[in-house]
């Protein structure tokens, strides 16, 4: 699975740290929703250290379109309120 | 995984596989995808010179909370030297304010230091998908028809455009965040202002806006700690308070700089 970190590069993921993100992603939702900043924060920054230790960095001659693409690593709690709920950072 | 791909995933289809699903020769398609990529990437260069700008304008500001702070404890001492503790205190406090403005620039100017080396970083890997884009491009228009190159082009385009497009975000970001710093850059600029006041004096004749703001601003203890910390520096400098206030005469309301 190619994932992108928003704002850095794009990473491709193995499957099985691919389930593993999906189900650090469903407890962020859940710390968003019971408003919990703290621990969102410390599951999403584990999210982002997940993809760029498990993962590997595609080369820059290759041009591929992401899978999912994560917020920036300093998003706000109030930004992803948006982002974990939903809508996606972009919505279209 | 749609939970994942729902939530987070943006699909950022770019407008040039929209293009190309209607162009009759995809050649010429490809050709223009090309053009339009360089022409995003010069709109990125602007946006990453205005990172720089924005950076260079808070360091300036920086530098110049730099000055007030020192000229603040110099109009602070030459208060106390005076007897003017009330002046003294009303000096530290805008020190105290100068500090933490200071400290909080310094941070604001170095994400923005991180942003902007991001930018570059992120300008350059799209430099190189351009061209790659622009090998692939020549390549499919001499190897495919036009009905295998749509399909063949279809996923590089779409590459390119999310990398675009998740640069152009960054530099929106980077630009958002540079909005909300101006509107305490101002604040910064009146207490810089305030800082440069010649005649302490003045300062007695009634609170303003900024003293007011200073009284709730300013814990209180640390302005205290630091009164008397410079009081006694003062009073062992040499000579006595009264015997000061005597040299000067009549002159106590030049604190001449």
């Amino acid at each position: 699975m190619i994932v992108r970190i928003a704002g850095e590069g794009q990473f491709n993921v193995p499957d099985d740290v691919a389930g593993r993100l999906n189900e650090l992603d469903n407890e962020a939702v859940g710390a968003v929703e019971a408003g919990d900043e703290a621990r969102f924060h410390h599951l999403f920054a584990q999210m982002i250290e997940l993809i760029e230790t498990d993962g590997e960095p595609l080369p820059d001659d290759e041009l591929a379109v992401s899978h999912v693409i994560v917020p920036p690593r300093d998003i706000s709690f109030d930004e992803a309120k948006n982002d974990f709920t939903g809508e996606g950072l972009i919505p279209d | 995984m749609p939970g994942l791909a729902g939530r987070m995933s943006t699909v950022i289809k770019a407008k040039v596989s929209k293009l190309l699903d209607r162009a009759e020769d995809p050649g010429e398609t490809l050709d223009y995808g090309y053009q339009k990529q360089v022409e995003l990437l010069q709109n990125v260069k602007k946006g990453i010179a205005d990172v720089v700008t924005s950076k260079k304008r808070l360091q300036m500001q920086s530098e110049k909370l730099e000055q007030s702070i020192v000229k603040l404890d110099t109009q602070a001492r030459q208060a106390l030297a005076q007897g003017r503790e009330d002046l003294a205190r009303t000096a530290l406090e805008r020190k105290n304010l100068a500090q933490t403005e200071l400290q909080s620039l310094d941070q604001q100017v170095k994400e923005l230091e991180g942003q902007q080396d991001q930018l570059t970083e992120n300008e350059q890997k799209m430099k190189q998908k351009i061209e790659t884009f622009r090998t692939k491009k020549e390549v499919i228009k001499a190897q495919y028809s036009a009905a295998e190159a749509q399909v063949r082009i279809s996923e590089a385009a779409n590459g390119v455009g999310e990398e675009m497009a998740d640069l152009g975000l960054a530099i929106q970001r980077a630009e958002e965040k540079t909005e909300n710093m101006k509107a305490r850059a101002s604040a910064v600029d009146e207490l810089e202002k305030a800082g440069t006041f010649e005649d302490l004096s003045a300062l007695g004749s009634g609170p303003d806006d900024l003293d007011r703001q200073l009284a709730q601003l300013s814990a209180g203890t640390e302005v205290d700690q630091e009164l008397e910390k410079m009081k006694a520096e003062v009073g062992s400098g040499g000579g006595d308070a009264p015997a000061l206030g005597q040299g000067n005469g009549g002159g106590q309301q030049g604190a001449s700089q």
